[in-house]
């Protein structure tokens, strides 16, 4: 599995996928993951439970097209992405980004451009359950400028 | 004929998850857009903010060219993550 995605609804277990990463190399020196979770407010709206919604077929050619994209700039050794869709709540996780390599700078590096592009990219949508009612979430500007900085690199 | 797919809030605001276009005179994303609005003017509110669109699962922009088979999706900025 030393470069490869999961669009799932179950749960992941961070451990074992720490170590199917690192499973077969002995050159990974330098292993950087990232979890996203459901928080409890967004933009001061009390959230009780999200859905997630993805474009099947779409999401998994992007995911793939951004794995492909992050060896092509950095010697990546393996990457994983896990992303969950369904019904979630707060403090599920929703997202594992795990990367390694022989050096940090490149496994920092290519994690973080893993989830800026996932992030304007990937066809996911969450939409809110909160005291108030359903609620889609909206593009975050942030996201798009974080994604950008990688364009010029 | 082209099938045309609505995603997230779209779909919800347009009440449709997808329907069937013929492919007949519609050469790009523009033209599908213009003829969806023709039979349905009350979705011009919704296709007025910012949309994405995917041919075959690829981003395309509007002037990237229909033809029939195609699979066509209209959807709202993406909010994964």
């Amino acid at each position: 599995m030393s470069f490869s995605i999961a669009i799932q609804t179950q749960d992941f277990d961070v451990g074992s996928e720490y170590g199917a990463l690192i499973s077969d190399d002995t050159a990974a020196g330098a292993v950087v993951f990232f979890v996203g979770r459901v928080r409890d407010t967004n933009y001061a709206r009390d959230v009780k439970s999200l859905s997630l919604e993805h474009y099947p077929g779409m999401t998994e050619k992007i995911l793939q097209q951004i794995l492909d994209e992050a060896r092509a700039r950095w010697e990546l050794i393996a990457a994983r992405i896990v992303h969950r869709v369904g019904e979630l709540h707060v403090s599920d996780q929703i997202v594992f980004v795990g990367v390694t390599s022989m050096h940090r700078e490149h496994a920092f590096q290519a994690a973080e451009f893993l989830m800026d592009f996932l992030k304007t990219q990937a066809p996911f949508w969450k939409k809110e359950l909160t005291g108030q009612g359903a609620l889609w979430i909206e593009e975050n500007s942030k996201d798009v400028t974080a994604s950008l900085r990688w364009k010029n690199e | 004929m082209i099938k045309v797919l609505f995603l997230a809030q779209l779909r919800e605001q347009l009440g449709v998850a997808e329907v069937q276009v013929p492919a007949s005179h519609i050469r790009d994303v523009a033209e599908l857009k213009e003829y969806l609005l023709g039979k349905n003017p009350q979705w011009e509110q919704f296709f007025a903010g910012k949309l994405l669109v995917a041919i075959n699962h690829e981003y395309a922009k509007s002037d990237a060219s229909v033809k029939s088979g195609d699979e066509v999706a209209f959807f709202p900025p993406v909010t994964g993550g």
